[in-house]
Formats: structure tokens, C-alpha cells, sequence
């Protein structure tokens, strides 16, 4: 059995939540003012994911392009994801919603453009 | 001279949702002035999600947010100019433009929509003590340079105040490699929202250190160190309590301020609290036949609701355009009650209203299982239970038409928090 302290993100209350698990399943939640802590405790001790965006290069510019992870990926590979889209390097024409990193890491989460940039002159 | 109907300065998401609903209400000679070269302001460089959850019930990018909106204007085949400054705005609406591409400009519009955004509060603004040196950016402008233009601002980072925009750069600059050291507020409380501090600063395990300030910068042409202090509940240092954080950054995200210049010079009456224009409910100002909405009439902290009330602007000027200034009856005046500062709109015409009438306005404390109370002539009209108000969460209160209609004549409007 162990014990984690997180902060519910519900709402403003940001309520200290005391979860308790056993084998790695959520046993007990304490500290939850709603039954929105209860809900964000489970997924966050069991499988805490995060959406990320970051820039990837352009062939023949400077200015960046913005991207981001088409679905939430595990927290623990955040800053794995983050290196393998600085390798990358994009070419224009870029639209809203193109793949640009493919299964990241092995996530199988894709890494979609959030902006567009035309095609260099 | 160009002959316009509506005119709206600033291409970001106010000025975008108000030409649009200009041209949805039937105006056609509609034209928006942007001094940047592109369209969307200030989403462009807000990669981060977070926008669109109430608009489009969609969690978006800020890029994604904006392009959905500048698509829509260009589908709809209205004109935008960038790159343009708008110099002045005369009270009977001239308005004088420059660009390096049309040079000196000027219109004359039946009405004009005030959609300029806001500016960071600087250094100079909170008299930090020390050195000047290179390296001490508003946190929005690091931003931009990291995300629009792709420079990095610096590798070691301290950050002075809790804002949201802070927050997600204490997030940003960790992905792209810096080591954010400390984010520093002077309040006991976060001033962001909850799900930034935990997302942005939990996740990294960077310290928030409440009730702290920076007293002093130390380096002289770049940044070397800071030295923070815990302060008193007068927000004085205590001595004993410094420590010095070798950094070569130092970010500001300690409050925006609506950027109103533009409308001074035009003869428009500002409020001393929200910093911004003094509108009625149909966000008419002083000056008949100009309109404000979004960030330049109060700093919001969600984009859903610039689009909501930016749209509310743009119908109303492009009927003030379509039928000139509507006959009003007396005004209520609104004013703040205890625990609550800047409602938006000042003043409301019960005897013209179209439709409920939204109140806007910041707690100006935490207060938790309160509620927000209207009352017209001392009477309760409106309540409005909550578990918690924080400054930080902009509170939104709609009062019915019906009820406003049975108020004409009435004197005055507040709103109190109760807890």
C-alpha cells in the first residue's frame, strides 16, 4: 500500500487530494470537496498523460513551427517526445493538422502542425 | 478620404469576431487595420492548448484558435490591411493610418470597434531595485521571440510573478532545454490558474515560492544572479530571508494593462480600475459610435469570452453604422460593491436592452463558498452561488431582459460577493 498527495486541477479550489493505492490501482481518495478529485486521481496515479506542444524546425527559415501531440501522451516520456521533434525538420507548405512526427516514440501518438506556412518562393 | 461603415483597429480574436458579426448583420464596407503582418495577435505566439472550450467545446491551440477565425474572415471576403498603424482616432471617427505599403491613410467611418489588446506591465513599473542589464524580458515578449521568431531567450530562468502567462513559460522554456530555477510571487496566492501551476510548474518540479519578491538584480550588462526575499503580509521583505539565484533570465509576468492610448486622444472616457474604455451595455463608448471589446476593455482571462463579447461589439456597431445612435432612456449607473472590482459594463440602459445584459467583474480576493449578489435600487435581482472566486477567474453574471425591464428608470446596479 502507498500514499501520493496531488492537487486536483478540477477547478480553482485545487483541493490536496491524499490518494491510496495498492498494486498500483487507486483504493482510496481523501480530500476531495467534489467528485471531480476522485475522477482526476484515478487517471493520475494510474496513467498520468499530458498533451504537448513545442516548435519544429523549417528547412530555409528561422521562425519555428509550432506543433503538438495529437493525443495525450504518458508523462514520463515528455521530454523523449520533445527531442525526437527538435530533430526534426520540416518543409514548407505546412497545413493545420499535417503529421509532422509519426507514432512518437513509440507512443503511438502522431505530432500534428498547429500552424501553416506556405510554400518558400 | 475613404467612406467606411465599421472600422475595426487590431486584427487579434476581438477585432476578428467583431468583423465578423459586422458583416453578419448586413454591413458590407467593413475594414480592420492590423499593425502586425499577419492576422491573430497575441494566439499566434500561444502555442500551448487551452482554447476553445467553450466556443467550440474543442481544445485547441492559441494558432489553431486564431486561424479558425481568420479563415472564416476570409471566406466571408472581408478586408483586412497589416502591417498598418492606426496613429489617430478623432472623436467624430476619423481614424489616420500609415503602412509601408499605402503610406498615410485616412477614413471616415459611421462607427469604430476598439479591439487593441494589452500591453505587459515592465520593470519599470514595479521600481525593482539593481543594475539594468540584457536579460529581463516581460514574460509574454520571451514568448514571442522563442516562439514566433525562434531565438532563445536564455538558459537560466527565474520568474517574477504567477500570471498564467508565467506559468506556461516556465513550461516552454524547460521543454526547449532552460532550467527555470524558481517562479516568484509577491501575493500568498497564485494569481494563475490551478491547472497551469500544477501542468506548468508541479510537472517540472519547479518551486513556486509564495509571498516572495525580487529585491534586487544584480550584472551589468547581462544578467547574472537575482536575490529574492520572502515578504511580510505588507509585502515588505524580511530581512534574513534573502538568497541570491545565479540565472541569466529574468521573466515578468506580473499583469497586463489594456493599451488605451489610441482612445484617450479620441476623447474616450477610461476607467480607473479596469484601465480601460467606460462603456454601457451595448459596449458603446463615451464617444458615440465607438465601440471596445476584448483585452483594450478589460483584461479577460479565457479567449471564449473576448469572441463572445467581441461579437456583441460588432452587431452593435454595425447597428449604430446602419441606424445611428439609438434614443436611450436614464442610465443605471453600475458600480462595484464590497469584494468585487471593475464590472464591465458601467452603465446600463434598462429601457433599450435587446437581450440579458452580461456583468463582468474580478473577486477581489479568494473568497470560497460565496456568492455573487445584483441588486437594483437595493433591491436582489440576481444570486449566484459559488465554491470559490478567485481574482484570477473573471466572474460572469448575465441579468434577464425581464428583469431589466422592470427596472427602468432605476438609479443604480451593484454587484457584492457574499461569503
Amino acid at each position: 500500500m502507498s500514499e501520493q498527495t496531488l492537487t486536483c486541477i478540477g477547478c480553482p479550489m485545487g483541493c490536496r487530494l491524499r490518494v491510496t493505492l495498492e498494486d498500483g490501482q487507486v483504493t482510496a481518495v481523501d480530500g476531495a470537496a467534489c467528485g471531480r478529485g476522485a475522477v482526476y486521481a484515478r487517471q493520475e496515479c494510474v496513467c498520468p498523460t499530458r498533451h504537448i506542444s513545442t516548435l519544429a524546425r523549417v528547412r530555409g527559415r528561422r521562425e519555428p513551427l509550432s506543433v503538438k501531440t495529437a493525443q495525450p501522451i504518458p508523462k514520463a516520456m515528455i521530454f523523449a517526445c520533445v527531442e525526437e521533434i527538435h530533430r526534426t525538420c520540416v518543409t514548407p507548405p505546412v497545413k493545420i493538422g499535417d503529421v509532422i512526427v509519426e507514432n512518437v516514440c513509440g507512443t503511438g501518438v502522431d505530432v500534428v502542425a498547429t500552424m501553416e506556412i506556405e510554400a518558400a518562393e | 478620404m475613404t467612406e467606411i461603415d465599421v472600422l475595426i483597429i487590431g486584427g487579434g480574436p476581438a477585432g476578428l469576431a467583431a468583423a465578423i458579426a459586422v458583416h453578419e448583420a448586413g454591413c458590407r464596407k467593413v475594414l480592420l487595420l492590423e499593425r502586425e503582418p499577419a492576422l491573430g495577435g497575441i494566439l499566434r505566439q500561444c502555442i500551448h492548448a487551452g482554447f476553445g472550450m467553450h466556443v467550440f467545446k474543442e481544445d485547441l491551440t492559441g494558432p489553431e484558435y486564431a486561424h479558425r477565425f481568420v479563415q472564416q474572415f476570409h471566406a466571408l471576403g472581408l478586408s483586412a490591411q497589416c502591417n498598418t498603424m492606426v496613429l489617430s482616432v478623432t472623436p467624430d471617427r476619423e481614424v489616420t493610418a500609415v503602412s509601408p505599403t499605402f503610406g498615410l491613410q485616412r477614413f471616415r467611418a459611421k462607427a469604430v470597434v476598439l479591439a487593441m489588446g494589452c500591453r505587459e506591465r515592465t520593470r519599470g513599473a514595479l521600481r525593482v531595485p539593481g543594475w539594468r542589464p540584457a536579460g529581463i524580458y516581460p514574460a509574454g515578449l520571451a514568448q514571442r521571440f522563442m516562439n514566433l521568431d525562434g531565438w532563445m531567450p536564455g538558459r537560466r530562468v527565474v520568474i517574477l510573478g504567477s500570471g498564467d502567462i508565467g506559468l506556461i513559460m516556465a513550461r516552454r522554456m524547460t521543454l526547449e532545454g532552460a532550467q527555470v530555477l524558481a517562479c516568484v510571487e509577491l501575493m500568498p496566492f497564485s494569481s494563475g490558474l490551478t491547472r497551469n501551476v500544477v501542468q506548468c510548474l508541479d510537472d517540472y518540479d519547479i518551486p513556486l515560492l509564495l509571498s516572495h519578491t525580487v529585491i534586487d538584480i544584480h550584472g551589468r550588462e547581462r544578467l547574472e544572479a537575482v536575490t529574492i526575499a520572502q515578504v511580510d503580509d505588507q509585502r515588505r521583505p524580511l530581512p534574513g530571508t534573502e538568497q541570491r539565484l545565479a540565472c541569466d533570465t529574468l521573466l515578468l509576468s506580473v499583469g497586463l494593462i489594456p493599451e488605451n492610448e489610441l482612445s484617450r486622444a479620441a476623447g474616450v472616457g477610461i476607467s480607473a480600475i479596469t484601465c480601460g474604455p467606460l462603456v454601457d451595455e451595448s459596449l458603446q463608448t463615451s464617444v458615440p459610435g465607438i465601440f471596445a471589446c476584448g483585452n483594450v476593455l478589460h483584461v479577460h482571462d479565457l479567449v471564449d469570452h473576448v469572441t463572445v463579447e467581441s461579437e456583441e461589439a460588432g452587431r452593435q456597431a454595425a447597428r449604430y453604422a446602419q441606424e445611428g445612435q439609438q434614443a436611450r432612456g436614464s442610465d443605471i449607473r453600475v458600480r462595484d460593491g464590497a469584494g468585487v472590482r471593475g464590472l464591465v459594463p458601467q452603465t446600463v440602459c434598462a429601457a433599450r436592452v435587446t437581450d440579458g445584459v452580461p456583468l463582468m467583474f474580478r473577486p477581489s480576493a479568494v473568497f470560497k463558498d460565496a456568492a455573487a449578489v445584483v441588486r437594483i435600487d437595493g433591491e436582489e435581482v440576481l444570486r449566484k452561488r459559488s465554491r470559490i472566486m478567485t481574482p484570477g477567474e473573471m466572474v460572469r453574471l448575465v441579468v434577464p431582459k425581464d428583469t431589466l425591464e422592470r427596472y427602468v428608470g432605476a438609479a443604480e446596479l451593484t454587484v457584492e460577493v457574499e461569503s
